[in-house]
């Protein structure tokens, strides 16, 4: 479905990402893990069009995401939960969710898929007048990945969708997402809790200093020394 | 005390006549400072050629009246989609390629774009003032001991009209929305597929629109020469700065305290000091108050 070949990026003349290719299949969740500044979020950047690779391609359905602006690529159905959640905090969490509908393909099904968002996330109906930057941690984190299901994506990228969350919220989140892939919906997640997230994973990939050094199936990778002395610390 | 000062029947009148001058100017500054303050708001860009397009606008009145004796009030109608398309097309001339870059040269680039229009407005119109004299103004309206012309009061009411109607065109539509989750987060609004720079243009296009209107309603009321945008765009820091940089309703209530604070020192010291009076007030604002009389910092600058 998406697939990465041979990215190379640059902010400024510091290189994020060297050579990274991966792929996303249809339906899958991929779990991309690595320490910090590895270059997980500059890939999720890559993709979502925020940042523009210096060489190599990114793939949706074997077609050239090049020239598409990032606007744009929401439409296609590539919809990315930004790090740090970034709603927009004076407004309220309805005119967040509705502004995740602003992409055509989810416009014309906008009620019904705020109505799921409300049905997968009560507190927030609850709260559907208060502004989004009064919100907790974890309602914020909800309103934000409530945001972007309401843009119907194909794929959805989480980064760091639990980073400073209470143990309880992570698990919550994590349940979350099986639920929404479940539903039919491709998930990236960019991941810190790395053997949360391989558990929840079909497949994952490993960066390092931007560099794709490890990849397979999640349950594999679990099991994998390197990554166990790496990040599992044990 | 001097006994024409002296609280009787004639002095209530004279205050009645203040306060409603007060909010008839403070309506027609409401509409000139909140196109500053929505560009300001949404594009963080400070437009110094604000003035200007106000100045665009009462060129327009006076040419349409000259031309057609056509009525200002008739010839808002046209105005507005006119500045808008002359917003968009600035826009795309002269703005887009400075949206990113710092506040600098975003100020050189508005305040060359100023000096260009008025030195544009010199050579094709000369240097002289213009009249627009409508059959309205010479019409009084008497409520009461206060006595008004009919065409401030209707330049008042189409000024008010039009503000409302923008501030609620940024709380309740969608577009309005979408304007504001870019001046919120432009990151996060391009990743829920809004087009920023789409926003841009549109945001300075009825900003502009405003602007132009403004012009259209004053050009009775005020003479029409290439700098008289000056006057206005000076006061509509000062309002701008009161309600708060980006924050509509608060431009609304400064514009009246603006107009309050002229209305009051042209009375009882002469019209030549009323900038003085708002100057004076602009400096404490910015002494005590530098977010705006009623901002937590850039909290209102995001709300609307």
């Amino acid at each position: 479905m998406l697939r990465l070949e041979g990215i190379d990026a640059f902010y400024g003349d510091l290189q994020a990402l060297a050579k990274v290719s991966l792929e996303v299949r249809d339906g899958e969740i991929v779990a991309l893990v690595g320490a910090n500044a590895a270059g997980k979020s500059t890939t999720l950047r890559v993709i979502s069009g925020l940042v523009s690779p210096r060489r190599g391609r990114v793939l949706l359905d074997d077609a050239d995401l090049g020239g598409v602006p990032a606007y744009q690529r929401v439409d296609r159905g590539i919809v990315q939960v930004p790090e740090g959640r970034r709603l927009f905090p004076f407004m309220t969490v309805a005119e967040n969710l509705l502004l995740g509908a602003h992409a055509e393909r989810a416009r014309g099904d906008r009620d019904r898929t705020l109505a799921h968002v409300y049905e997968l996330f009560p507190v927030l109906g609850e709260r559907r007048t208060q502004l989004a930057g009064s919100l907790s941690g974890g309602e914020q984190q909800m309103c934000a990945i409530g945001r972007a299901l309401m843009a119907r994506p194909r794929i959805l990228m989480l980064d760091e969708p639990t980073l400073g969350l209470a143990p309880v919220l992570v698990a919550r989140i994590f349940e979350t997402v099986r639920t929404i892939n479940s539903q039919g919906v491709t998930v990236l997640l960019v991941e810190q809790n790395v053997r949360q997230a391989l558990t929840l994973a079909h497949r994952a990939c490993v960066l390092e200093s931007g560099r794709l050094v490890l990849e397979g199936q999640a349950r594999e990778l679990l099991g994998d020394d390197r990554l166990k002395r790496a990040y599992l610390g044990l | 005390m001097d006994p024409a000062r002296r609280l009787g029947p004639a002095q209530i009148g004279v205050l009645t006549q203040l306060v409603v001058a007060t909010v008839l100017l403070g309506g027609i500054y409401a509409l000139i400072s909140v196109g500053l303050t929505l560009i300001f708001g949404i594009m963080r860009v400070v437009n110094f050629a604000h003035g200007e397009f106000l100045m665009l606008g009462m060129y327009l009145a006076f040419w349409a009246f000259v031309a057609f004796t056509a009525d200002p009030y008739f010839v808002v109608v046209v105005a507005i989609p006119l500045f808008f398309v002359v917003g968009l097309v600035v826009y795309g001339l002269v703005m887009r390629g400075v949206i990113h870059a710092s506040h600098n040269v975003q100020i050189f680039t508005t305040v060359g774009l100023s000096t260009v229009l008025q030195n544009v407005a010199l050579v094709a119109w000369s240097g002289d003032f213009r009249y627009v004299r409508p059959w309205h103004l010479s019409t009084v309206l008497r409520a009461g001991s206060t006595i008004f012309n009919l065409t401030q009061v209707v330049a008042s009411l189409i000024a008010v009209a039009l503000t409302l109607t923008l501030v609620a065109f940024m709380k309740w539509t969608h577009a309005g929305r979408v304007m504001r989750a870019t001046a919120q987060d432009r990151d996060a609004a391009t990743l829920m597929g809004i087009d920023t720079d789409r926003v841009y243009r549109l945001t300075f296009a009825i900003g502009i629109a405003a602007v132009g209107a403004a012009g259209v309603l004053v050009a009775p009321l005020y003479s029409v020469y290439p700098t008289a945008g000056l006057q206005f765009v000076l006061l509509s820091y000062v309002v701008v700065v009161l309600g708060g940089l980006g924050d509509m309703l608060g431009a609304m209530i400064g514009s009246l305290i603006v107009a309050a604070v002229e209305v009051a020192g042209s009375y009882l010291f002469g019209a030549a000091w009323k900038e003085i009076f708002y100057f004076i007030l602009f400096i404490l604002v910015l002494g005590f108050r530098p977010a705006g009389l009623f901002g937590q910092r850039g909290a209102g600058t995001l709300g609307v």
